[in-house]
């Protein structure tokens, strides 16, 4: 009932906006992001401060208190529906319990866009901005299996999960990069089903770096031979790195990751981690602020990357010991580029 | 009591009792000692299952770097615990500890002793906070420290900026910081500096609760707060100084877990405060206070390493190692349980 009655005042409001009357500088955006402790996210945030700024738009924020904290996103947007704002920036906790709530905010004429997390089904938004971790797996896959060469066909391959949930960013990151090394994936929607030999087990991580010295350690006890290590991120690829060195195997071991951020490229810099796929939130927060700017003025709605379901906001391989046949950046662009 | 005799038939008594019970009466008289049963059949089992690659020297030595930082933290929950507290805070205590130390040293080149006194002072300042919510508002230590626990993550991801600082950093400019992560090894086994801290503070709080007045008070004052009162115990006066004394120790939680994850990590340990009660738990302390033994939270912790560890080298999911861990939690309390109602 209580939706409702907020549903119709919005409607009323947003009705109200549409007048002439109202300039630009009316248009309301909101972002709901996991979290507002993660980089990622942070960075996030400021490119849709700095993009709102420049057009115009009243941006409000809003973020869960832990990845996962699904509840604070629906009040969120419960929150956004009602101030009248014309679109929502999200990257859901909950990618399918969030539905019903997206369905109300676009019944209610908001313009909804999943930043870096789909939602499921990926077009419960009316677009996604994110970047294809698949490819981003696929990238240091492949960019792994070329720097061993022959020795690719007995590697022995430590896998540093996200979290036991099996989150779609975890699971899309883990699979491409088996693909990218060339490992038969058996059901591309789950980690830790392969049967490959090379793969000497999955562990989770959070994502932080105690995570990743943990799980790198209980992997190393079970084979101290691993001579690859792929990690979901790169705090988790730091820790990794610490725990190696404890065993005196830093040297003998590739570390890939994913991110981007500027740590983990000075990592890479370094020697820390061999190679990492960036990707650019600050793209894809800028450009949803723009989308909904654009939907404001005249109701055009962004259109998805040809071939894929979502725009693609890009990924670049950043290495300062390139492959032949994966394309890659150096860590000086890398650095500059980079987020956090 | 039924088969209750004459006082000179008491030396038969044993004789009337199943094999469980005489166990159980033993157990009662040595609580102490449920933890420490359950932790050598954990790596007698775990031996057999997982088999040789767990049964090491140099992995049994991983099992208790891995549990040092939890250990610690457990150290300072059970003294809340005691008494009939519960601290949600301890970790993140910790964290913006390690934060403030980290920044200090590495950032803003504040000399590396005075960065680390600095962590040591804001972990202490946090319990007094807590302490002084508790005692002096009287307000519930589950809702303060649940309260504590965000303003003090806030504070961290605030200070941080939720950046990590990197290793590598750390080694160039301070590399002190790093001092508990400082291997050695002894045969086989390696420990770190860190895992000989965590004992330390262990058998330091275990002869101040044993052997000093403080100690007693802080059993009678968990036991029953009025009676204490009564026998002329300043109560509050004690209860801020345990607190207080549970951030000092999570201060040097602070400066170990830099040692073990080698960065300064703002996001890593966020249910460390679940972890470490579940060590106090499985060690045996009462929640409801005024019984149990700091050794105990030692083994507790001891006891979930081994079993992650464990099943971690048996190959088991992850999923289901949790699934253990939470199952134990349960069978623990419930031995504990049992040994105490022993009918004698």
């Amino acid at each position: 009932m209580k939706t409702r009655l907020s549903v119709l005042s919005v409607l009323a409001l947003s009705l109200g906006m549409l007048s002439p009357t109202h300039a630009q500088d009316d248009v309301g955006a909101c972002l709901i992001t996991k979290t507002d402790i993660n980089p990622f996210f942070v960075k996030m945030k400021e490119g849709a401060s700095a993009k709102a700024e420049e057009l115009g738009v009243k941006l409000s924020t809003y973020a869960g208190k832990v990845d996962g904290d699904h509840e604070t996103q629906v009040q969120a947007i419960e929150t956004c529906i009602a101030s009248g704002a014309k679109g929502i920036l999200i990257t859901a906790s909950d990618t399918k319990a969030i539905v019903p709530v997206v369905q109300q905010a676009r019944d209610a004429g908001l313009l909804v866009i999943a930043l870096d997390t789909p939602l499921e089904p990926i077009d419960s938004a009316d677009a996604t901005f994110a970047t294809d971790n698949f490819k981003a797996g696929e990238l240091i896959g492949a960019w792994a299996a070329a720097q061993l060469g022959d020795k690719a066909a007995d590697a022995k391959i430590a896998m540093l999960d996200l979290a036991d949930s099996q989150p779609s960013v975890g699971v899309l990151r883990d699979q491409g990069f088996l693909q990218g090394f060339g490992i038969d994936l058996v059901d591309p929607n789950r980690w830790g089903d392969e049967t490959d030999p090379r793969i000497i087990g999955n562990e989770v991580t959070a994502g932080n770096e105690e995570g990743g010295r943990t799980a790198m350690e209980s992997l190393m006890i079970k084979d101290p031979g691993i001579n690859v290590v792929y990690t979901i991120n790169e705090p988790a690829a730091a820790g990794a790195y610490e725990a190696l060195k404890a065993f005196g195997r830093e040297d003998k071991v590739l570390i890939v990751s994913v991110d981007g951020g500027c740590p983990g490229v000075q990592n890479v810099a370094e020697g820390v981690i061999g190679a990492t796929s960036q990707q650019y939130p600050l793209l894809m927060a800028s450009l949803g602020v723009e989308a909904i700017a654009a939907w404001a003025a005249d109701g055009t709605k962004p259109a998805p990357t040809e071939g894929l379901d979502f725009f693609d906001t890009g990924v670049s391989l950043v290495t300062d010991k390139p492959a032949d046949g994966v394309e890659s950046i150096d860590t000086t662009e890398g650095t500059e580029r980079c987020w956090g | 009591m039924s088969d209750s005799t004459s006082a000179n038939h008491v030396a038969s008594f044993e004789s009337h009792r199943s094999p469980l019970q005489q166990l159980q009466h033993f157990l009662h008289g040595a609580p102490a000692m449920v933890p420490v049963i359950i932790l050598f059949v954990s790596v007698a089992v775990f031996g057999l299952i997982a088999g040789e690659r767990f049964f090491t020297a140099f992995n049994l030595s991983l099992i208790i770097q891995q549990v040092t930082i939890i250990g610690i933290l457990a150290c300072a929950q059970t003294l809340i615990i005691l008494t009939a507290g519960i601290d949600l805070s301890v970790a993140a205590i910790m964290v913006l500890a390690s934060v403030v130390a980290g920044k200090f040293a590495v950032s803003m080149d504040v000399p590396i002793a005075i960065a680390i006194l600095s962590g040591l002072a804001i972990g202490t300042l946090c319990g007094v906070i807590n302490g002084l919510l508790v005692t002096a508002l009287r307000l519930p230590p589950f809702i303060v420290t649940l309260g504590t626990w965000n303003v003090f993550f806030a504070l961290n991801i605030w200070y941080s900026g939720s950046q990590s600082i990197r290793s590598q950093d750390i080694d160039k400019i301070a590399p002190l910081l790093k001092f508990f992560g400082e291997r050695i090894s002894i045969g086989g086994a390696v420990f770190t500096y860190g895992s000989f801290l965590m004992l330390a503070l262990f058998l330091v709080v275990w002869f101040a609760l044993n052997n000093t007045a403080w100690g007693r008070h802080v059993y009678a004052v968990g036991d029953d707060k009025e009676a204490a009162e009564l026998a002329g115990i300043r109560t509050n006066r004690l209860l801020v100084s345990v607190y207080a004394l549970a951030g000092f120790i999570c201060g040097i939680g602070a400066w170990a877990s830099i040692g073990r994850v080698g960065s300064v990590s703002p996001q890593s340990f966020y249910d460390a405060n679940l972890d470490s009660i579940t060590a106090v738990v499985i060690g045996g302390t009462s929640l409801f206070g005024g019984r149990g033994s700091i050794l105990g939270a030692l083994f507790g912790a001891l006891i979930v390493g081994v079993f992650s560890s464990g099943l971690k080298i048996a190959g088991v999911d992850v999923l289901w190692q949790r699934f253990a861990i939470g199952c134990l939690i349960i069978l623990a309390v419930g031995i504990d349980q049992w040994i105490r109602r022993v009918s004698a």
